[in-house]
């Protein structure tokens, strides 16, 4: 017998017991891989296949295969990068930013959308080192002297502080991710039959026994990863943005940049959170804890960042006109009304007006709708970078050097091929990892429980009987949130 | 050394908290609680205290936070300065950046490390578990127990305080 509050909906549907859930999430992990994950993951490594091809050419051939040019020096490539580390974003913020607001919700859907992140951020991370040309020499960029003689790097420079950030960045994703991965793999270990299984889960659960001690300082480190992680993951995308804003093309030099990349990283991020999981809960039949009420959510956290971004864009082209620049003027009307009119009329279509549709609860609960407008933000955030990046340059200062830009195979398939590097690692995560961070949906199960006999400890002669019901057990307190 | 111990099974993480109270009470010393989650109010019943990993990510932070500021000072202001667009040499706004991002770098991994080695978990082969449910939906609270261990009274403490299951394990190693 459940008792249901009459004010909060339920995190999980279902009635699920503890061991529901240790079922639930550890079936696929357990079961030999399905007809669907298959093939899923035959195209995604065929995709990879696109992408050390790519690769090989243009490190063989250098970055000659790409379509840059004198005036465009970057384009797809930057293009890409800042689309991946924008998506990586939710998966912090949902981990990180809804922890410290307690928004207990996020539980079932952290676990996937940090994987997300980091994933996100190795294929982001592609990008520039490709563009280096010659990516063995990428130790570069740390702070050793400039051929080990004397030139140190420069710490003037947005660029070198994208590498520590993203390095930070991925490491601290990477760490928070497996901390909080741990009690899970000791679940799957404590229930493996196979040799391998246990072998492989034992070393992945670095021992973990679930005492209360290990748990209390678990929490503790929670805590501050997600207290840090939260200032981390704003800086990451604001220095992204400063690789742009603090140069002098026009277009770029604006001091909106920050939370406007903020924004929209967050926005193209939950809607590939989406995407993700509008996908997994039906594979994986997971469909009581991603329930329609974090669909809903997501979505309105997707509206609201879709809207600052719809307010940044009209924002920048008021200050063209309102700094009367003549140089900044140019840059936003060639972007409307210039060759790339096409890429400006889509990112404006798919960003400004997509996220509106959402303030209609239909739109809000339904899962087609939310899917098509997940990939339509999706597509429009990559245009977004697109526009910013190629139409600033392309007509910078002189007429004589302008220029346009059109991709080569190679650039198509690098792109491509990272999308294939993404969800190869997605899907074998997805296999071989909990999806669901099963301790903590166990430790909000009972959230939505508001009466039921409450067990004191004060009688010794009625003593509590052990509840099998089905549901939660009747001895849930009053009010759950009272040891919170 | 083989070590023995009593295991009250718990079916409820509520019930469970009561009793640890209740148990410590009647004056039998609890080894150790293992749990499928984090049971908030548990560390105060069970006299646990508080962590001081976050003075430990502090001083971390501190660290990383010097050295980054140390490291740009030097090497841009000392061993080989130079003009670059304009900006005195110590230019310290330009180096907020980086060294916010040493700070988070020295303070999460310094922290993380911290935690697991004072937890003492690291990968092994073998992971000894007193009850394996431990881990999926049951609450354990481990008593060490010895020869002289009157276990009729041990077992009826913790059956009055709700453990559905009373069992014994050796363990060695543990």
């Amino acid at each position: 017998m459940q008792h249901v509050s009459p004010v909060r909906e339920p995190l999980v549907t279902g009635g699920k017991t503890y061991h529901d859930v240790t079922q639930d999430v550890c079936r696929q992990v357990e079961a030999a891989p399905n007809i669907r994950w298959m093939a899923a993951l035959s195209v995604a490594l065929l995709l990879l296949g696109v992408f050390f091809y790519s690769v090989y050419r243009t490190l063989w051939y250098g970055i000659g295969e790409w379509g840059l040019n004198k005036t465009v020096g970057w384009a797809w490539d930057i293009t890409n990068f800042v689309w991946w580390v924008g998506i990586g974003h939710a998966g912090t913020l949902i981990s990180a930013v809804l922890l410290l607001f307690r928004q207990k919700w996020r539980t079932s859907i952290n676990r996937a959308a940090e994987a997300m992140t980091i994933f996100a951020v190795i294929c982001a991370a592609m990008f520039p080192v490709l563009h280096m040309g010659r990516p063995w020499l990428a130790y570069w960029v740390f702070p050793l002297q400039n051929t080990f003689g004397s030139l140190w790097v420069n710490f003037n420079s947005p660029l070198l502080w994208d590498v520590f950030a993203i390095s930070t960045y991925f490491t601290v994703s990477l760490v928070f991710w497996y901390t909080g991965l741990v009690p899970d793999f000791a679940t799957i270990r404590d229930r493996a039959k196979g040799p391998i299984a246990k072998v492989a889960y034992s070393m992945l659960s670095m021992g973990w026994t679930g005492s209360a001690k290990h748990w209390s300082r678990y929490e503790t480190v929670s805590l501050i990863l997600a207290g840090v992680s939260t200032p981390l993951v704003l800086s990451v995308h604001t220095i992204v943005s400063m690789d742009f804003a603090t140069s002098v093309v026009p277009g770029w030099h604006t001091t909106i940049f920050p939370p406007y990349f903020v924004a929209g990283a967050i926005f193209s991020g939950f809607a590939m959170v989406l995407t993700l999981m509008l996908i997994t809960r039906v594979v994986f039949k997971l469909e009581d804890y991603i329930t329609i009420e974090h669909i809903a959510l997501m979505n309105k956290i997707m509206m609201v960042t879709g809207s600052i971004v719809g307010v940044a864009y009209i924002t920048e082209f008021f200050i063209a006109w309102y700094s009367m620049v003549e140089y900044e003027s140019y840059a936003f009307i060639n972007r409307a009304t210039g060759p790339y009119w096409w890429a400006y009329a889509a990112m404006m279509t798919c960003n400004v007006i997509t996220p509106q549709l959402v303030w209609f609860r239909k739109v809000r609960y339904s899962i087609p709708l939310t899917f098509i407008l997940s990939i339509i933000v999706n597509i429009g955030m990559w245009f977004e970078r697109f526009v910013i990046i190629v139409t600033s340059l392309h007509r910078d200062y002189l007429p004589s050097s302008w220029a346009m830009f059109s991709p080569t195979i190679i650039d198509v398939g690098i792109y491509v091929g990272t999308i294939g590097l993404f969800f190869t690692l997605f899907l074998l995560f997805a296999k071989f990892f909990p999806v669901i961070n099963m301790a903590e949906v166990k430790a909000v199960l009972k959230y939505t429980v508001d009466n039921g006999p409450t067990y004191t400890g004060q009688d010794p002669h009625h003593a509590p009987q052990p509840v099998t019901t089905h549901g939660v057990p009747a001895s849930a307190p009053v009010n759950y949130d009272k040891h919170d | 050394m083989t070590k023995r111990f009593a295991l009250g099974i718990f079916e409820d993480e509520d019930v469970l908290l009561h009793a640890v109270e209740n148990v410590r009470e009647a004056g039998v010393k609890i080894y150790e609680v293992f749990t499928p989650f984090p049971i908030h109010g548990i560390d105060d019943a069970l006299g646990i205290e508080r962590s001081r990993l976050p003075i430990a990510a502090f001083f971390f932070g501190l660290t990383g936070l010097s050295f980054a500021l140390w490291m740009q000072i030097y090497m841009l202001g000392f061993d080989w300065p130079m003009i670059i667009g304009g900006k005195p040499h110590i230019a310290l706004p330009a180096f907020i950046p980086v060294t916010f991002e040493l700070t988070v770098l020295f303070c999460c991994h310094g922290m993380v490390i911290t935690f697991y080695a004072i937890s003492k978990l690291y990968p092994r082969w073998k992971t000894p578990v007193l009850d394996v449910r431990s881990t999926d939906d049951k609450f354990v609270m481990a008593i060490e127990v010895n020869e002289n261990t009157d276990m009729n009274k041990l077992t009826q403490i913790l059956r009055e305080n709700g453990a559905s299951e009373v069992n014994q394990k050796e363990m060695s190693k543990f």
